[in-house]
């Protein structure tokens, strides 16, 4: 019995510690928030070199062949400081190629990934506030030579730096991942408040794609795609609790009112301490998730709405307290915790919100 | 990260559940002596004050073996281990730290055979929280001491044997936490009077506690004299894992859920309701996260890292949790909620309606829950003390 990680595990937490702080700081994540794509494409070198993208990816395909657990240590730490890369929508891809792409998909398509030569994202839902098969409405028809789509999906995550999309379609027959690549389609920002999480709208005007760039996708690959996400997005959301939470702790130690560090009022300290038990509670939930998907999938689905049933709501009440507690300062946008209520702003509703996923914790517990 | 037990591990599981199917007969089977021959098979075992020394009576059990025999006994829903709960849980592990060879051998083998029960003298009337502040004082006289004062909100104090008191031996101190000295007492001590009071639920298991020129022998101290503070402070910090609890909270849970299905809200299926459903998976949610929770300060432990006021977490969860579940109960019921034992439209036997009166037990006995807010937002957080 050991819920904790492993030294090597403790040493990728702290390289990637040491990159956010060294090369991908707070005043570069603004620079880069000030463009459309939020991507830089030395730092995703950088990271490439690392290992970072491949780590969920097997060796035979040019990863790493690690764990979903030593993902969410990658993305608590990069989320730690907002960082912007589509780190999450890679990993996201791969692993949505990993369950429904033949063999040859993946022997094609996931070394170019694994490498981050190339940078693919995936999209599931039509629909902004509804998680279920029926909420996925574009269409592909077969066509001579494949299939054919024509619509528009919105709000995909990192559209605008991904040359590669997996976009959830109905096919002929069922649902399915149609592979398009951006220069068959047009891409558009969609700009949203939390600029470190960029989407866009990828539209497809007849876009035709050969038969084998159709990936069958049954219900349960679905389910199993929104999960992962879902753990991604709620380490993410550890990450950037945490940060917000240190920063507001800080922040009540220096500040002083009425002779006294506002710390030192109940008001105050009640309302962190409060804060770390939701940290700490959403984040043991997160990690026994993450834990599932490599290791016990079956517990997944009811594992991580668990998580992320408890984080979307709590991560949002840290970012407005985060904010709150500041006062007028925290409400500047030169201060930089405004920028955590933003990103809790943005993890709440992917992948399901509370309601989503509490509603499901209910069904599965025989409710 | 793994969730494997080594085979030491699992063949001890296997040898606490093989006791219990031979000597756990369900509830309506167990007969006049049942209680009586369970301690002293428990006992036989090992497995009361199992993590204490071997020399003191203990079975010397590792960390992840005291989580496995709590969890296998609440999973079974086996009665408690001793009938001392405080003597188990802080008087017995501080008499073994702080005390004297002659009260280890006084006071250990009886609290492990359950033949003593303790209450624990802390909260005075003016000085709950608060409680280095304590006013109840003792005078050294030759080879004994004299107390004089009260205590208040004594649990157990109605029929327990012995209680573990603080005293103020010294009231010339630069800080309160000094001049503090903690002593043994029997209840019978001549000039010891207990006035239970009644709780909200009808109950009368806490007390006033009177000390008028009581006579307590100076080998009756545990720990130094003024070091009352860092003994009671280390016995309270006898952090258990709250594994056990937590299989007792899944198990109410489950509970709760069967009365969610037998209950109507505005003349539909309350297990429909949306809000219903949402507040049980939230329970659950709190539940998984104390076990979650738990596991990963027990491997830190494991790892040999000092916990340092991470239990507080759970602690805050419990209590929410005990008032919640019972009230939520109670409300999903309507007014034959409301009823107790008896009434004729008691819901589950009254059952609910009694625990929403009796949450009070756990949530402010160990420490209230904004006391340990203090605890987490001081100690790990660092912010500034009031």
């Amino acid at each position: 019995m050991n819920f904790g990680f492993t030294e090597e595990q403790n040493m990728l937490r702290e390289q990637v510690r040491r990159f956010m702080k060294e090369a991908c700081a707070i005043p570069r994540v603004r620079e880069l928030m000030s463009t459309d794509s939020a991507f830089d494409g030395e730092l995703w070198k950088q990271i490439s070199d690392l290992g970072w993208l491949g780590l969920v990816i097997p060796e035979s395909y040019g990863g790493l062949g690690l764990k979903w657990v030593d993902l969410t240590v990658v993305l608590e730490e990069t989320a730690r400081g907002l960082s912007p890369l589509p780190l999450a929508s890679q990993a996201l891809a791969s692993a949505a190629i990993l369950r429904c792409g033949s063999a040859d998909h993946k022997a094609n398509w996931l070394p170019a990934m694994a490498s981050g030569e190339s940078i693919c994202t995936i999209a599931l839902y039509d629909e902004p506030n509804w998680i279920s098969p029926d909420a996925i409405t574009l269409t592909a028809n077969a066509v001579d030579g494949g299939y054919e789509i024509t619509g528009v999906k919105s709000f995909v995550p990192d559209a605008l730096s991904a040359q590669h999309y997996l976009l959830a379609v109905r096919g002929p027959h069922g649902l399915a991942l149609a592979a398009v690549t951006r220069d068959q389609v047009t891409v558009k920002a969609q700009p949203i408040m939390d600029r470190t999480k960029p989407a866009g709208s990828v539209s497809l005007d007849k876009v035709v794609i050969p038969a084998d760039f159709l990936l069958p996708m049954t219900e349960e690959d679905l389910v199993y795609i929104t999960d992962v996400g879902a753990v991604a997005v709620t380490a993410e959301m550890v990450g950037a609790a945490e940060a917000a939470l240190s920063m507001t702790s800080e922040y009540a130690k220096e500040r002083i009112q009425f002779g006294k560090p506002i710390g030192q009022y109940q008001g105050v300290k009640h309302r962190l301490a409060d804060i770390y038990v939701d940290v700490e509670s959403f984040k043991s939930l997160l990690y026994y998730a993450a834990w599932t998907v490599d290791d016990e999938p079956t517990e997944l689905p009811r594992a991580i709405s668990l998580a992320k049933g408890y984080a979307s709501d709590a991560f949002a009440r840290i970012g407005i307290d985060g904010v709150g507690l500041h006062g007028g300062i925290g409400f500047t946008a030169e201060y930089d915790i405004q920028l955590y209520l933003k990103r809790s702003k943005w993890a709440r509703p992917m992948y399901g919100d509370s309601d989503y996923h509490l509603d499901r914790v209910a069904s599965l517990g025989g409710l | 990260m793994d969730f494997e037990y080594t085979a030491e591990e699992n063949s001890f599981r296997n040898e606490v559940r093989d006791f219990l199917q031979q000597n756990l007969p369900p509830k309506p089977e167990r007969g006049k002596g049942f209680v009586a021959a369970w301690l002293e098979k428990v006992r036989e075992k090992g497995w009361v004050g199992f993590s204490w020394p071997t020399e003191y009576g203990g079975s010397n059990g590792g960390l992840i073996e005291q989580a496995i025999l709590r969890e296998e006994m609440a999973l079974a829903k086996a009665p408690p281990l001793g009938t001392s709960f405080m003597g188990l849980a802080w008087v017995g592990p501080g008499i073994i730290q702080y005390g004297t060879d002659a009260q280890k051998k006084k006071f250990i083998p009886d609290i492990l055979d359950s033949k003593v029960t303790w209450c624990t003298g802390y909260s005075e009337p003016n000085h709950g929280s608060d409680l280095a502040s304590i006013q109840c004082k003792a005078i050294k006289e030759g080879d004994h001491y004299v107390v004089n004062g009260q205590k208040i909100w004594t649990s157990g104090a109605p029929w327990a044997d012995w209680i573990i008191l603080l005293v103020r031996t010294d009231f010339d101190v630069d800080v309160k936490h000094k001049g503090i000295t903690c002593l043994l007492v029997p209840m019978n001590a001549p000039g010891l009077e207990v006035k239970p009071i009644e709780n909200m639920a009808g109950d009368r298991h806490f007390a006033e506690v009177f000390f008028t020129d009581v006579k307590v022998p100076v080998e009756n101290r545990l720990g130094e004299e003024g070091q009352g503070w860092m003994v009671t402070v280390s016995a309270l910090a006898n952090e258990r894992s709250s594994i056990g609890e937590v299989t007792q909270m899944f198990d109410k849970l489950d509970t709760l859920k069967d009365l969610v299905r037998k209950t109507t809200k505005q003349g539909k299926p309350a297990s429909e309701d949306p809000r219903v459903r949402r507040t049980l998976a939230m329970f659950e949610a709190k539940i998984a996260a104390m076990k979650y929770n738990g596991l990963r300060y027990l491997t830190k432990q494991i790892k040999g890292e000092r916990l340092t006021s991470e239990t507080s977490v759970n602690k805050l969860h419990r209590a929410s949790l005990e008032i919640e579940m019972d009230d939520f109960a109670v409300e999903l019921t309507g007014q034959a909620g409301l009823q107790l034992a008896g009434g004729d439209r008691a819901v589950d036997g009254g059952s609910w309606a009694k625990a929403s009166l009796g949450w009070p037990n756990v949530v402010i006995g160990g420490g209230t829950p904004n006391i340990q807010r203090n605890i987490i937002a001081e100690r790990i957080l660092g912010q500034p003390k009031d």
